[in-house]
């Protein structure tokens, strides 16, 4: 990536970086830490490989359980990669010069949670294949789980932004952050899961996709505007 | 005293909370275009508060704050439009090189370059700024002030920590030239500043009267 990529323009004597300025830096500094984004995957990957030997091989029970185990760990997953969402920019003054800014802080934490969604939510919802191969999910399912994820892990990343920014001046969230979140992301977990429940039982599922993407549209167009306020809110103190 | 300067920014009777506690009142000062003044003040008497409320981040205080004659809300939207504000933490990303960094606050590489030699960071312009002290970091924080800029309003906090004394002489060489160009300065440090026709705002003067009057009656050393 060059200089220009990180360039924004100058207006008066302050920057005023566009959406896709924004958006270039952020995924510039998503791909300096890879680990950071590779952790939460791993994490997910190696429960689910871990599941068959705590629960048994069994195939039926493996496949009965398979949707729900997917969406539980996709949820624990982005969960666990929110809390840094704006810490390193609290802590180094960069939220702070993000909330001078003249255009709105919305922006900056739509490209935020886009390049966290690109980094934990769509390489899952990529992988979900795998994992449903490795939990015996009948293929039916596949093309619904797939779905599913990319479209619902979207708007967890977009919900847990709220939590993050909430909880961003806080020395250890920890558990508060799951607390606030968690409840938010129940509505996208029973639509996620029942859609591929739908999908396996050779049901029509469009109604749940159609209701995930709706969520995703209501969390696009909200979620951003109470995480700038939360983080207003955390830079007061 | 030549010719007059307009006003810039204009603060009257201004009253601050922190944590519910009464900081100051009764405040009054005015910024001229080419004017500096240094806020000072013992430890906790409210500095950062002060130039924290008058870029708009904290919204508990009474009184009248004007930029270009626009009371806040107004005002406050076109003063962030000219403002340079650097606080306790630089807004320096420790994921960006030196470079990068002064990139994303508008510099082209030929002036970050010049910047960047000017806090004597010449030769770090590549490494990750995580990888830097935290002097060096401040000074790629203060860079910024070295870019070529129309005349703004610079509000600093202590932007002498972690300075050596090259480094000091280099920043107050910086503020005489944005003075000189038309630019403001409001500014705290502990430290004295050698700056041609800086004001001076002293907060224990405005201190509020009861905390005092309180503190007499509680602590009676036997």
């Amino acid at each position: 990536m060059s200089l220009t990529d990180v360039q924004s323009p100058v207006v008066g004597a302050r920057a005023t970086p566009g959406f896709a300025a924004l958006f270039k830096i952020e995924m510039l500094l998503a791909l300096r830490k890879r680990a950071d984004i590779a952790n939460p995957l791993l994490f997910f990957v190696t429960v689910l490989a871990l599941l068959p030997l705590g629960v048994g091989p069994e195939p039926e029970l493996l496949a009965k359980m398979a949707p729900g185990m997917i969406w539980v760990m996709a949820l624990l997953a982005t969960m666990l990669s929110q809390e840094s969402l704006f810490r390193g920019d609290f802590e180094d003054g960069t939220l702070e010069q993000l909330a001078l800014l003249p255009q709105p802080l919305y922006f900056a934490v739509l490209a935020k949670s886009l390049v966290h969604w690109i980094a934990t939510g769509l390489p899952l919802a990529l992988l979900s294949p795998l994992l449903a191969l490795m939990l015996n999910l009948p293929t039916e399912g596949y093309l619904c789980l797939f779905v599913s994820l990319f479209l619902g892990t979207a708007s967890l990343s977009l919900i847990g932004a709220i939590g993050a920014a909430l909880t961003v001046a806080l020395r250890r969230p920890g558990l508060l952050l799951a607390l606030i979140v968690m409840p938010l992301y129940v509505p996208v977990l029973i639509f996620g899961t029942g859609a591929v429940q739908a999908a396996i039982d050779g049901y029509a599922y469009s109604a749940q996709l159609a209701i995930l993407a709706a969520l995703l549209a209501a969390a696009a167009a909200l979620a951003p505007l109470a995480a700038a306020g939360a983080i207003r809110i955390s830079l007061d103190n | 005293m030549t010719t007059k300067s307009p006003v810039v920014l204009q603060v009257r009777d201004l009253a601050c909370e922190r944590d519910g506690r009464r900081l100051f009142e009764g405040l009054d000062f005015s910024l001229n275009a080419g004017g500096a003044i240094q806020v000072k003040g013992s430890n906790g008497a409210g500095k950062t508060t002060l130039l924290r409320t008058l870029i708009g981040s904290t919204s508990d205080f009474s009184g009248e704050i004007l930029w270009r004659d626009n009371p806040f809300p107004k005002g406050l939207r076109a003063m962030r439009e000219s403002l340079v504000y650097i606080g306790h933490r630089g807004g320096v990303r420790g994921g960006l090189t030196p470079l990068e960094n002064l990139a994303w606050y508008g510099a082209t590489e030929a002036s970050a370059m010049e910047a960047l030699d000017k806090v004597d960071l010449f030769g770090f312009e590549g490494s990750l700024c995580s990888s830097l002290s935290a002097g060096q970091n401040r000074r790629v924080a203060l860079a910024r002030l070295f870019l070529p800029q129309s005349p703004c309003l610079w509000i600093l906090d202590e932007p002498l920590t972690a300075l050596d004394v090259t480094g000091v002489a280099a920043l107050e060489k910086q503020m005489a030239n944005h003075l000189e160009s038309g630019g403001s300065l409001l500014l705290t440090s502990h430290q004295p500043l050698n700056l041609p026709g800086l004001n001076f705002v002293d907060l224990s003067d405005f201190l509020v009267e009861e905390s005092f009057s309180d503190m007499g009656g509680e602590h009676v050393f036997n």
